[in-house]
């Protein structure tokens, strides 16, 4: 069987345990120190890592666009057992809504060329559009497979099923394509001993917007075609109840449905 | 202030054809945003576009209904877009609205990049200001409010269900139905839909758009009774948490959360369920909070208007009885 190559995206996220916010500037607040592997990412590492798993010849390169820090993301990846690193970063990126994002990443996975498989979480834990996907199968040309809860790749032929609204669905298509997995596709592993020490070795490259040929106009603020004009956060909830039942806390329950006007 | 340029809606339906209760809420908000332009719908014609639904869409305002003639199946994001793209041009729309659900995001992110247009996901309102489209959406698990504007002369807007409450126009127009014979790409035709099998309807309103839903997690151990009872008392779906529909006690569908469904009712009513923050992601921007739960440091009451320490197996029941009490 004929070598596989197989890319990862990741996207670096503020920990959805910390207190995340929007700044001044009404992007997300990234230098909090709070940022982490997107988790969902996990999964679509974990379906990556054992698809090559199963083959002789294979291999991983794991993918992030992000500032500095977004490094991490992909040492996170090689720790799990991805081969090769890359990481895009440039100030000009900064303010991309989803189709800059979606821009450079597919400059970037022709960058590392050859590619026979892309595989994608189902949402970034802190935009959660799920509109990345489908839109970077559509710049790279590939068929797009999305939201697999469980995945399958036989010979040529990737084979996804998934779980919808309404419905579930089972797709297939001729590889090169590009999939995106959900949490229940796999439970992801933890980096070992073995793989945090085998990453120490392995190369993270790094690459900026001129490296890709990408004209910056396109990309970031400048290219956006969405802006966030406003952002604050929530008030908190008020007039507030919190009782312990003494007896008579479902009877209570009902008087504030019908006070509040919800039956 | 309203748009100068028509606005589309497409109109989600089930298999047999009616249409799915969110977008009657999205027709609704375009309507109020076209203005005198009007507003347009788009039918994929997988489905019969009988005269009941035309009726109902004449009340909401729809003066038009672009219905696809595909000859490959819309369910695929590639098809549907495509379609999308050649109505939007057929239509002369400057905005497309969409209900929010994955299949049509996955649309919606093609039919942008396709149009040059600026896509925004997940609204909870949309209003025009100074001749742009500015939505208003709730982030990072309902706990920021923001505005985010279109600059694009296009734009693509998925609403979220509950965001606005369906009204019927003024005055009924009669709705016009032409057919939109359309070209698929070889490219759009790659992926193939071995099979689609559609859910069988519970018999309760649909999760993702119901006005009240009620939510079991771990504390129900497995018995769903007592909140079947209850959302049944009031009208509402039932959800549950991950590790509800992990352990099987529902099906993966009621998994209400940050991989599961997002939802926004006016009321949900969680019980034996912690608050953790995957599921708080996909319930927070709810209306009214009610949570019943034996613990008091359930981080769920961080966040509940109306909270109970109590067990759910007898402050449930009691709540359920007493509302058909009351409603006689
Ligand atoms: C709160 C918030 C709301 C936003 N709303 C919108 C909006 O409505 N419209 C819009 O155009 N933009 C929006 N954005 C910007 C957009 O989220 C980002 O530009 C873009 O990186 C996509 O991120 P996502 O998390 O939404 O992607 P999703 O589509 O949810 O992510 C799916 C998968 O794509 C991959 N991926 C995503 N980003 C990267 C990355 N940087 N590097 C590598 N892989 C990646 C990951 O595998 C991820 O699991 C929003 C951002 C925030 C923070
Ligand atoms: C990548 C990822 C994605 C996830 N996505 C989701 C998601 O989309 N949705 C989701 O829900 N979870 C999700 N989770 C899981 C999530 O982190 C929590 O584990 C889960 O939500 C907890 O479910 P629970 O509240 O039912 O259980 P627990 O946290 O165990 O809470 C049970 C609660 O029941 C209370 N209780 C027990 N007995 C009673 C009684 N008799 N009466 C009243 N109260 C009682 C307890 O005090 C406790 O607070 C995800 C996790 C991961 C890692």
């Amino acid at each position: 069987m004929p070598r596989v190559r197989i890319v990862v995206c990741v996207k670096h996220v503020p920990d959805i345990q910390s207190e995340r916010a929007l700044g001044p500037d009404r992007r997300v607040v990234r230098d909090g120190g709070d940022g982490t592997l997107n988790e969902l990412d996990e999964n679509a590492l974990e379906a990556a890592l054992s698809i090559a798993e199963a083959r002789d010849d294979a291999e991983v390169v794991v993918l992030t666009v992000g500032p500095d820090d977004a490094v991490d993301a992909v040492r996170k990846g090689l720790q799990m057992g991805a081969d090769e690193a890359v990481h895009v970063v440039d100030d000009a990126i900064a303010g991309s809504d989803v189709i800059g994002t979606a821009r450079v990443l597919a400059a970037a996975v022709q960058h590392v060329g050859d590619v026979d498989l892309v595989v994608t979480g189902m949402a970034g834990l802190d935009g959660l559009t799920s509109l990345l996907p489908t839109a970077l199968a559509q710049l790279l040309d590939l068929p797009a497979l999305p939201l697999a809860a469980e995945l399958t790749v036989d010979g040529g032929t990737v084979r996804v099923r998934r779980n919808l609204d309404h419905a579930t669905e089972v797709l297939e298509a001729s590889l090169p394509a590009l999939v995106s997995v959900t949490d229940q596709a796999n439970e992801p592993r933890y980096p070992n001993f073995k793989g945090i020490m085998a990453a120490r070795k392995k190369q993270v490259t790094t690459l900026t917007l001129a490296d890709l040929g990408v004209d910056a106009s396109t990309v970031g603020a400048a290219g956006a075609r969405t802006e966030v004009v406003d952002a604050a956060a929530r008030p908190p909830r008020e007039n507030r109840v919190l009782l312990t039942d003494e007896g008579d806390a479902g009877l209570r329950l009902a008087a504030y449905l019908v006070e509040q006007k919800l039956v | 202030m309203t748009t100068t340029a028509p606005v589309l809606v497409l109109l989600d339906h089930t298999p047999d054809g009616a249409l799915r209760g969110p977008v009657r809420e999205v027709v609704t908000l375009a309507r109020e945003l076209a203005g005198n332009a009007g507003v347009l719908g788009v039918w994929a014609a997988d489905a019969e576009l009988g005269a009941d639904v035309l009726a109902d869409l004449g009340a909401l305002g729809v003066t038009r209904v672009h219905r696809l003639v595909a000859d490959a199946d819309t369910h695929l994001s590639a098809v549907l877009a495509e379609a999308l793209e050649q109505a939007l041009a057929a239509a002369g729309a400057g905005l497309l609205l969409t209900v929010s659900s994955f299949e049509n995001k996955e649309a919606a992110a093609r039919v942008a990049l396709a149009t040059g247009a600026g896509v925004v996901t997940d609204a909870d309102g949309l209003e025009v200001v100074d001749g742009r489209y500015v939505a208003s959406k709730t982030v990072f698990a309902g706990t920021w409010n923001t505005r985010c504007a279109v600059t694009a002369p296009v734009a693509v807007v998925t609403v979220k269900a509950n965001a606005v409450q369906a009204s019927p126009a003024a005055a009924p127009v009669a709705t016009e139905v032409v057919d939109l014979a359309v070209t698929v790409s070889a490219v759009a035709r790659r992926v193939t839909l071995v099979e689609r099998v559609e859910r069988p309807a519970s018999g309760r309103p649909d999760l993702g758009s119901a006005h009240v839903v009620v939510a079991g997690g771990r504390g129900t151990e497995g018995d769903f009774s007592p909140v079947e009872d209850l959302a049944d008392a009031l009208g509402a779906a039932v959800g549950a948490t991950r590790v509800a529909t992990d352990e099987g006690w529902i099906g993966h569908d009621a998994q209400i959360g940050q991989t599961g469904v997002t939802i926004s009712p006016r009321l949900y009513v969680g019980a034996g369920v912690s608050g953790a923050v995957h599921h708080r992601g996909g319930m927070q921007a709810s209306g009214t909070i009610v949570a019943v739960n034996s613990d008091p440091d359930a981080p769920i009451f961080e966040i509940a208007d109306f909270g109970v320490v109590g067990d759910l197996f007898t402050v449930l029941p009691q709540a359920a009885a007493e509302l058909r009490r009351l409603k006689g």
